[in-house]
């Protein structure tokens, strides 16, 4: 390959695009590797190959379709049929997808899932042969009972040759009914009873006339897209091509408008307009602090310099969220294609990928992508045939969190201790190697080429008034689908739990929801319903962050939650500034006396104080921050501090030291059981006769009350 | 004490790595991944080596190694458990599986077994969150992990070396 000139991207990507698109594109992320996803993509290859199927389908890997809780799943493109995701796969419906799916062009029941958005790109247009009509069925208590009702009507109106009816397992949206979704016409109902179903088949089957009182339809948050479309409460802009590339396949990215802005920026803006493209669109940064963006870069434009630089932040430290990973996992080229045109905006010719070193499959991929990037030449010298050129290097980084901050980060790139420094001077003005530099998160730089091509007035029709566009969040914890969601900006916590990610996990009570990481607090039922965005989750004392979402419930403590956050950066904390240093480790060891009840109610004021002391006192976001979690569990959750430290006692269970193991000599009957398990032999007993704990021995691991099976042993 | 120079050969891969990066800024770190890459961990001879090679101080690398925890001092086992006690995996019951681990090996964190099989480590989010509690032996990830399943995926270790578990618990 040589490299090309603008009029043979354009060809290229023209040609590429009137290619039949027959594939099966299996989610290989990191986590769907972990998952099986591997072994899947070589049953199907290996089947392929065998039975000559070649020339009819192709496999490839994708990025992360974000539905961690039913890999590994895969999605299918094939003419004549819908766009049909599998998810919770075996070998055995490996073999199954070829032989029914492909080869006898039927859907397989029961394994069907699907993406949650609809594609950015209109590309998954269902062609669906003459007139069929596909009905999935989905039901949260998978008792099949109204999958087996529309069965028997359909058949009962001699339908059953128009209307295909299928069980799902996952239907891209969730509510406490059932849901229905018609394909190809993209419609969900909800909320109807056995009656409605009658009026339903009526009307939308039979007379072909949708009923709109049943349909998922919500408000408004984001024009430009088709009614139907609505429905859906995600959209994937971050993740518009996970699913849809191989993310180590450039043809894929050019086919769906990839290097497209690159072109336009380069052949027909100015550097200024394409910073003004980028501030009038409202985009902030997704890292966590939420500056403007544009703003940013207009800074570093204005600073007159020789060399300038641009930084990917692709440290990801949030314990618990995995949103950059997947990005540079699935659609690398996006992130190199936002840094190329803010190099050219701001006028850089180098660029830096800082990626954690635990992340090795976003690291490969990032180098694949570059390396076929400059052999194309579309990064390297001369780009698309133009005077502009710009290089990127990846460097890696060695697992500590402070790393992310910007200024150790640009340390470290450096070569020395990721240490802070005080700010200003902003390295926007004085970053690497003393140069004006922009430094963005990979969410950030993703957005950049969708902005340039549809424009900033598109992308600040989504989100709120001070916030737009999209944020993508890892949704974890004790949530039934836990997973990778993006949400328009404002979208709210019940939503996101309720309507999108299935509930609490085992029906259980929810108690909060932790963003922010570190940094960040937690949100309390009653405030459940404020919309997402930078301003409103400060008010309430969390923060946006990166997009890690925790989801709690009844059985986890929040003291427990607020040690674990402090542990995190005091074993962070780089030991530059006092306050950080020294208050951290006291709000520990403040926290541990709290949790073993040993604490005094004069404790609370003193976490107060220290955490004041920090926020004001330390040098950078991590010291300052790091508070955070103990603030905020503080204000919410007060009484239960109180309850540790008056009543001693934890009604989790979580804090281990206040919790007393003790037989029941009624229940007993001196199995032995318990003491066989014991790791420290603190329980004696004669056989058959009640046994006892002996307390000063115990270290309350719990093992003898999960090992008794007469119920004998109770927890207080 | 003087500082004897000894003569260590570093392997032509790291060679060649330092030779092609040598004129790169800030590279140290880049150099030290890949001195852990190929060795699992960054030995003292080498670090000195590498010192004389691109003229830095062994005091700054020396500083660079302690500062982050990436870079470990000693050699891991053969095979490196990482178990994940970022949020997810915390609230998901990383503890316990990290207990069972320590049970299982008697071992515990940052320590290697005697045999060198096997090494403990914590780490913060392998980013696999979504299928919590999770863990990694060396490139691979195992997700939604439940205590009994680790007697099991030890044993698929010990058993390429010839060896049976051993369960102490029976
Ligand atoms: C302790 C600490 C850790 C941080 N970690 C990250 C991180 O992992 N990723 C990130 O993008 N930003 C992180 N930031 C924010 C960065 O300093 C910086 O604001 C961000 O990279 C700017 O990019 P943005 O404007 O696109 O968000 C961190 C900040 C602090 C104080
Ligand atoms: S606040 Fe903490 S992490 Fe930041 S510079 Fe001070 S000691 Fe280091
Ligand atoms: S809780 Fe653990 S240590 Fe205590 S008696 Fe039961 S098994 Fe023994
Ligand atoms: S296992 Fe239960 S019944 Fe058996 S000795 Fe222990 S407490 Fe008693
Ligand atoms: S599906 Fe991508 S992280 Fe799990
Ligand atoms: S918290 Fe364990 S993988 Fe993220």
């Amino acid at each position: 390959m040589t490299k090309i000139n603008r009029e043979q991207l354009k060809n290229m990507r023209d040609l590429i695009k009137t290619i039949n698109k027959n594939e099966i594109l299996v989610s290989m992320g990191t986590c769907g590797i972990a998952a099986g996803g591997d072994k899947i993509y070589e049953i199907l290859k290996q089947e392929i190959k065998e039975r000559d199927l070649e020339n009819i389908i192709t496999v490839k890997k994708t990025g992360c379709l974000g539905l961690c809780f039913c890999e590994p799943n895969l999605v299918i493109r094939l003419q004549g049929l819908p766009e049909i995701a599998y998810g919770f796969l075996n070998d055995e419906m490996a073999y199954k997808i070829i032989t029914e799916h492909i080869m006898k062009k039927s859907i397989i029941d029961d394994y069907v899932i699907f993406l949650p958005s609809i594609d950015l790109f209109g590309n998954n247009k269902n062609h669906v042969e003459n007139g069929l009509k596909y009905v999935f069925v989905w039901e949260p208590d998978k008792k099949k009972n109204l999958y087996n009702t529309l069965i028997k009507r359909i058949t009962s109106k001699n339908l059953e040759n128009k209307i295909k009816v299928f069980s799902t397992k996952y239907i891209g949206l969730a509510n406490k009914n059932p849901i229905l979704k018609v394909l190809p016409d993209n419609i969900f109902y909800t909320n109807f009873n056995e009656d409605d179903l009658d009026k339903i088949i009526e009307n939308h089957f039979i007379k072909n006339n949708p009923m709109n009182n049943f349909m998922l339809l919500k408000e408004n948050k984001y024009i430009n897209i088709k009614e139907n479309d609505k429905q859906h409460k995600q959209i994937r802009i971050v993740l518009r091509n996970s699913g849809y590339v191989d993310p180590e396949n450039i043809n894929d990215y050019i086919s769906r408008d990839g290097f497209k802005a690159l072109e336009k920026v380069l052949f027909e803006m100015s550097p200024d307009q394409v910073i003004e493209e980028v501030k009038k669109s409202g985009l902030r940064g997704r890292g966590g602090a939420g500056f403007p963006t544009g703003l940013k870069w207009e800074i570093t434009k204005k600073v007159q310099s020789e060399v300038k630089y641009v930084i990917c932040n692709a440290d990801e430290g949030d314990p618990g969220a995995y949103m950059d990973r997947s990005v540079l996992e699935g659609d690398p080229y996006s992130v190199l294609e936002g840094m190329t045109i803010c190099a050219y905006a701001i006028g850089a010719n180098k660029g830096y990928i800082y990626v954690r070193a635990e992340y090795p499959l976003a690291i490969k991929r990032l180098q694949m992508a570059i390396d076929k990037s400059k052999e194309y030449g579309l990064l390297g010298d001369n780009i698309l045939g133009t005077d502009f050129s710009f290089d990127i290097e990846i460097r890696l980084g060695a697992g500590a969190f402070v790393c992310g901050e910007e200024t150790a980060l640009i340390a470290s790139i450096e070569g020395k201790r990721g240490m802070p420094r005080a700010r200003p001077p902003f390295p926007a003005v004085e970053g690497l190697w003393k140069e004006p530099t922009v430094i963005n998160n990979v969410e950030t730089w993703a957005n950049i080429p969708i902005i340039i091509n549809k424009g900033s007035e598109w992308f600040a029709s989504i989100g709120t008034n001070s916030s737009k566009g999209t944020k993508v969040f890892a949704i974890t914890g004790k949530i039934k689908f836990p997973g990778l969601i993006e949400v328009p900006i404002g979208t709210s916590i019940k939503e996101i739990i309720y309507d999108i990610s299935g509930g609490m996990l085992n029906n259980k009570q929810f108690k909060a929801a932790q963003t922010g990481g570190p940094s960040g607090g937690v949100i309390p039922v009653e405030h459940i319903d404020i919309p997402i965005d930078y301003e409103s989750l400060q008010k309430i004392g969390s923060m946006m962050g990166s997009g890690g979402m925790i989801i709690m419930d009844e059985d986890d403590c929040m003291i427990d939650v607020a040690k674990f956050y402090v542990q995190f950066t005091v074993d962070e904390s780089c030991g530059k500034c006092a306050p950080c240093r020294i208050g951290g480790k006291q709000m520990l060891e403040t926290l541990k006396l709290i949790s073993s009840g040993k604490a005094e109610e004069s404790d609370i004021e003193r976490l107060k104080r220290i955490s004041f002391a920090m926020n004001k006192a330390s040098l950078c976001g991590l010291g300052q921050s790091a508070p955070n979690p103990v603030i905020s569990t503080l204000k919410y959750f007060e009484y239960e501090y109180v309850e540790h430290i008056r009543d001693r006692k934890c009604k989790t269970g979580k804090c281990r030291d206040l919790i007393t193991y003790i037989i029941n000599p009624e229940k007993c009957i001196g199995c032995g059981a318990c003491a066989l398990r014991c790791p420290v032999s603190a329980i004696s007993g004669e056989k058959r006769k009640p046994h006892n704990i002996d307390q000063l021995k115990c270290i309350k691991c719990g093992e003898c009350f999960i090992t008794c099976k007469f119920g004998a042993i109770n927890k207080t | 004490m003087t500082l004897q120079k000894e003569e260590i050969k570093l392997p032509q891969e790291l060679l060649d790595f330092i030779k092609k990066n040598k004129d790169k800024k800030g590279y140290e770190i880049m150099i030290l991944h890949k001195v852990q890459e190929l060795y699992g961990y960054i030995p003292r001879k080498v670090a000195m080596e590498i010192s004389r090679k691109i003229n830095v101080p062994l005091a700054r690398i020396y500083g660079v190694i302690t500062f982050y925890h990436i870079f470990k001092l000693n050699k891991p086992g053969k095979y490196k458990i990482q178990v994940c006690m970022g949020t997810a995996c915390y609230l998901k019951g990383g503890q316990d599986i990290l207990g069972e681990i320590e049970n299982i090996l008697g071992t515990g964190v940052n320590t290697t077994t005697e045999d060198g099989l096997f090494s403990i480590e914590i780490v913060r989010c392998i980013g696999c969150c979504g299928i919590a509690p999770a863990m990694m032996i060396n490139d691979k990830v195992y997700g939604n992990l439940r205590k009994e399943q680790l007697i099991e995926i030890l044993g698929e270790y010990t058993k390429l070396e010839g060896k049976d578990m051993k369960n102490d618990k029976n």
